[in-house]
């Protein structure tokens, strides 16, 4: 399915999204409260089958955080980023790893780098850090380490 | 090299296996949870090679970190050197000269064959035989002298840039690619009648570590593990980059689900690599290895995402640009990774001595999961 | 030339001479026992370099070939410096079982060289049951196996030691059965009359049939008792689980890496024995021009020969083949090879009884 038949199925399924169609693929921003419910529908629907979950991210912009994922159909072969904006003092957003059993390990890569909280899920804690490192969230833009950090 | 660090509350033993490995594994620690020799559960402690590329790349321009990512998994360096430079060639809409497109494609499928050569010597050496090592060394010998030649370095070759390559052919490449693959298929051969026809090994790898097609799906399963449990996934076949699309050769899809399958799927690409380097080496088109290009890249705002097929899988890069000289944030999106995660469901029920071999198909490089 | 049966009997007369009885029996008991040492030093030194040059030979690469004229005093090497290793005890360990395991390990595999017929006349106990006696001995490596891996105070010892065990006890009933089978066709447990009784050519041509299955059982089944690959799960599952010999360092590790390589030249030695002809030279039938010929071969280098054959053939699986898992070990011996030994022991009977082999 092209991205604008994609728009038009979206739209029936959840009015509140918005687009952003600059790029290759369709951009969809959702609220994070919306999110696990949309999810479910991606995944199951008929038309859009959305099973794979190929990568899971975060971008920090300072006043807030973006989520952004990147999902695809093994069956009809089309693909599409759902984007979710969250506080940058307190991020949640609800985990989808009942839905791509594959989140479980690249949430849990957000969190710690992060700090965004996933609710519902069912081991969040560090993964590719050292012990000691809860909270630091090292990919933040604001994360200061001036020993390490070398600026130019 | 295996320590108890404990005993769950129903009688379970823990267990390390790792982080340190007498096979080329790298530094993988699994925590095992066994009742006896059954695997109950198991979990990977990852970060032991962990080296911020993410977070470095975001102070280097867009020159400049391409190199980084040929460490992180280094047994495919030329493939995440082609990610990169995809994407910001993508970025910044340059063309690269059809030159440059196929000495790319010969270099990934060499290093490809190299890759699953590597793989191939370190999982008999596992699971016992110790001869196929240095049998798929000796072949590995000869693609890395040919690529320190061009390139100037075995191992992390450095040799794309955006736009194109760094510097022309080496004049001996043709002949020496060539002489290779007449060698190459008289040895595959050899492996099948040495390693594949054998009985004990056959005994040790049929049946070990299922992974279900849907299974393969929702762990996000790429490469060679996705395409052992029949899921169509070649990044070659689906989104053609370079001159994939122009050449012809098989996507292999194996419905055994099973070690085996995954072993077959590896052996049967490298065929359909030397097959696709035969058609290639003697139509090297003329003509310049490297599109003019300013001197300082800058991507426009926006977002930029690619793909290519690594020897593990799918290695994505997704670059959000602000306009600026360096990548705003970068992700790698790494096979490694995911296929990872699958390692816990396969091995849930089998035994101690089946999770070596289950390793060894899902063909890890920790550096790569760890970025 | 001068034959051993010379140089023995006439030690023996001028010993004889010299002390009194007693003495001389105590002197040539002391005699044997060097030479016994000597002989378990001289062998563990030339297999462990012939397990490395045949190793390097089949993997295409040169082994060991600096240390002396073509790595011959590699060994050599490779001994002064397991002497010099510090010796580590865990604490937690059982000190009397965790230091005695080597030395059962290692009076065993001496035990096991005195029935061996090394030559004509060359044999440091004819004694009437050799065969059973080289059996009975050589399960009680066992023992020692478990010792060392209980008291080692290590789960992971214990584990491959246990493993190590089932493994060694399974597979000796099928050894045990093959053996059997020539006893069957020779007649006699005395290691002299099985070799004399293929003075018309060995057992591996005479007993057709039931001889070629007993000799591929045996081979299979003395890989496994050895703890050789693809059986070496107890010892190069360094991959997952350390062997019974982790805690050991030093001499006492050497003692039973030494023990381990006595053991395949006895088992060797043992097939050279039953199947081959021991030193035997290669007869056919009576043919005594040819036969004459063969003779002038001296007949330990027939035995050595032999012996070292099997030996290269048992380093070749080595390198050749991968490992089997345990379950798949103790499948293969129950399920498959002792019923074809028990059914291959009926047809060596039969066969016997109504003389059908050569």
């Amino acid at each position: 399915m092209g991205n604008e038949d994609l728009k038009i199925l979206i739209t029936e399924l959840l009015p509140a999204a918005t687009y952003d169609e600059s790029g290759e693929w369709l951009n969809i921003v959702v609220e994070p409260a919306s999110w696990p419910a949309f999810a479910a529908q991606l995944r199951n629907h008929e038309s859009l089958q959305f099973d794979y979950l190929f990568c899971l991210t975060c971008i920090d912009w300072k006043t807030n955080l973006s989520m952004v994922y990147h999902l695809s159909s093994t069956r009809y072969r089309h693909n599409i980023v759902v984007k979710s904006t969250l506080s940058a003092d307190q991020p949640q957003i609800n985990t989808v790893y009942d839905i791509w059993k594959t989140a479980e390990l690249l949430e849990r890569e957000v969190y710690e780098m992060f700090g965004v909280n996933f609710l519902n899920h069912p081991d969040l804690r560090l993964l590719i850090l050292p012990d000691g490192w809860e909270g630091k969230n090292p990919m933040r833009k604001n994360y200061e380490d001036p020993i390490n950090m070398i600026k130019l | 090299m295996f320590e108890e660090i404990g005993t769950t509350s129903n009688g379970d033993l823990q267990i390390n296996v790792g982080p340190q490995h007498p096979a080329t594994h790298g530094v993988l620690h699994l925590v095992l949870t066994l009742n006896g020799e059954t695997i109950k559960k198991v979990e990977p402690h990852l970060g032991y090679i962990h080296r911020s590329i993410e977070k470095m790349c975001e102070s280097l321009t867009y020159r400049q970190f391409i190199y980084v990512t040929s460490r992180m998994d280094y047994l495919s360096a030329h493939m995440n050197n082609h990610a990169c430079a995809l994407c910001v060639e993508k970025g910044m809409q340059i063309e690269v000269p059809e030159r440059a497109q196929v000495i790319r494609v010969i270099m990934d499928e060499l290093t490809r064959i190299a890759s699953h050569e590597l793989w191939w010597g370190a999982m008999a050496m596992d699971i016992g035989a110790f001869t196929p090592f240095f049998h798929s060394f000796r072949e590995r010998e000869k693609i890395n002298e040919i690529m320190e030649e061009t390139c100037g370095a075995r191992l992390t070759m450095n040799y794309y840039v955006p736009g194109g390559l760094m510097a022309d052919l080496h004049p001996d490449f043709q002949k020496k690619v060539k002489e290779f693959i007449i060698q190459f298929k008289q040895r595959i051969d050899e492996y099948d009648q040495l390693v594949t026809g054998n009985i004990i090994f056959q005994n040790r790898m049929k049946g070990v570590g299922i992974l279900s097609k849907e299974d393969a799906v929702s762990y996000g399963c790429t490469g060679p593990t996705a395409r052992g449990s029949g899921l169509s996934s070649d990044i070659r076949k689906l989104y053609p980059y370079a001159v994939y699309g122009k050449v012809e050769f098989e996507e292999i899809l194996e419905t055994g689900c099973d070690s085996f399958a995954r072993y077959m799927v590896r052996i049967r690409e490298m065929k359909q690599s030397i097959r696709i380097i035969e058609q290639l080496i003697d139509q090297i088109p003329e003509g310049d290895f490297q599109a003019k290009t300013k001197a300082v890249l800058k991507l426009p705002k926006g977002e930029f995402y690619t793909r290519v097929e690594t020897a593990r899988g799918e290695l994505g890069v997704y670059i959000v640009s602000e306009g600026a000289t360096t990548p705003y944030r970068i992700k790698f999106r790494s096979p490694g990774f995911s296929n990872l995660s699958a390692l816990d469901s396969m091995a849930r029920g089998s035994k101690l001595g089946d999770l070596v071999a289950m390793m060894g198909t899902l063909d890890l490089v920790i550096p790569d999961i760890d970025r | 030339m001068w034959s051993l049966t010379d140089i023995t009997g006439r030690l023996d007369q001028w010993l004889n001479q010299t002390f009194s009885s007693t003495w001389v029996l105590v002197i040539e008991m002391l005699i044997a026992g060097v030479a016994v040492i000597g002989l378990f030093a001289a062998l563990g030194l030339v297999l462990v370099l012939m397990e490395r040059r045949v190793a390097a030979w089949i993997q295409i690469r040169l082994g060991p070939n600096r240390v002396g004229p073509f790595g011959l005093l590699q060994s050599l090497a490779d001994t002064l410096k397991l002497l010099v290793k510090e010796g580590m005890t865990p604490s937690g360990a059982d000190k009397f079982l965790f230091n005695f395991a080597p030395y059962i390990a290692m009076m065993v595999a001496m035990l096991l060289m005195a029935p061996i017929a090394f030559a004509k006349n060359f044999q440091l106990w004819d004694l009437n049951i050799g065969v059973l006696y080289i059996s009975a001995i050589s399960s009680i490596m066992v023992i020692s196996i478990l010792m060392a891996g209980w008291a080692s105070n290590n789960k992971y010892s214990l584990m491959g030691a246990m493993r190590s065990g089932a493994q060694i006890v399974s597979y000796e009933l099928s050894a045990g059965l093959s053996v059997l089978t020539i006893v069957v066709f020779s007649g006699s447990l005395n290691v002299t009359d099985i070799i004399n009784s293929q003075a018309d050519g060995w057992w591996i041509f005479k007993g057709h049939l039931p001889a070629w299955i007993s000799f591929v059982i045996f081979i299979i089944a003395v890989t496994a008792e050895t703890n050789r690959a693809p059986f070496d799960l107890a010892e190069a599952e360094s991959e997952l689980t350390a062997g019974f010999h982790t805690e050991y360092s030093g001499m006492k590790f050497a003692l039973f890496f030494l023990a381990e390589y006595i053991n395949v030249f006895i088992v060797c030695a043992l097939g050279a024995i039953l199947f081959l002809g021991g030193w035997m030279p290669f007869h056919i039938g009576h043919w005594e021009a040819f036969n004459h010929v063969m003779d002038y071969v001296p007949s330990s280098i027939w035995f050595f020969g032999k012996t070292f054959f099997l030996i290269f053939l048992i380093m070749w699986f080595r390198w050749t083949f991968p490992r089997l898992r345990i379950d798949q070990l103790l499948n293969l011996e129950w399920k498959y090879l002792l019923p074809i030994s028990m059914f291959n022991i009926l047809l060596a009977t039969a066969i016997a009884i109504l003389g059908w082999h050569f």
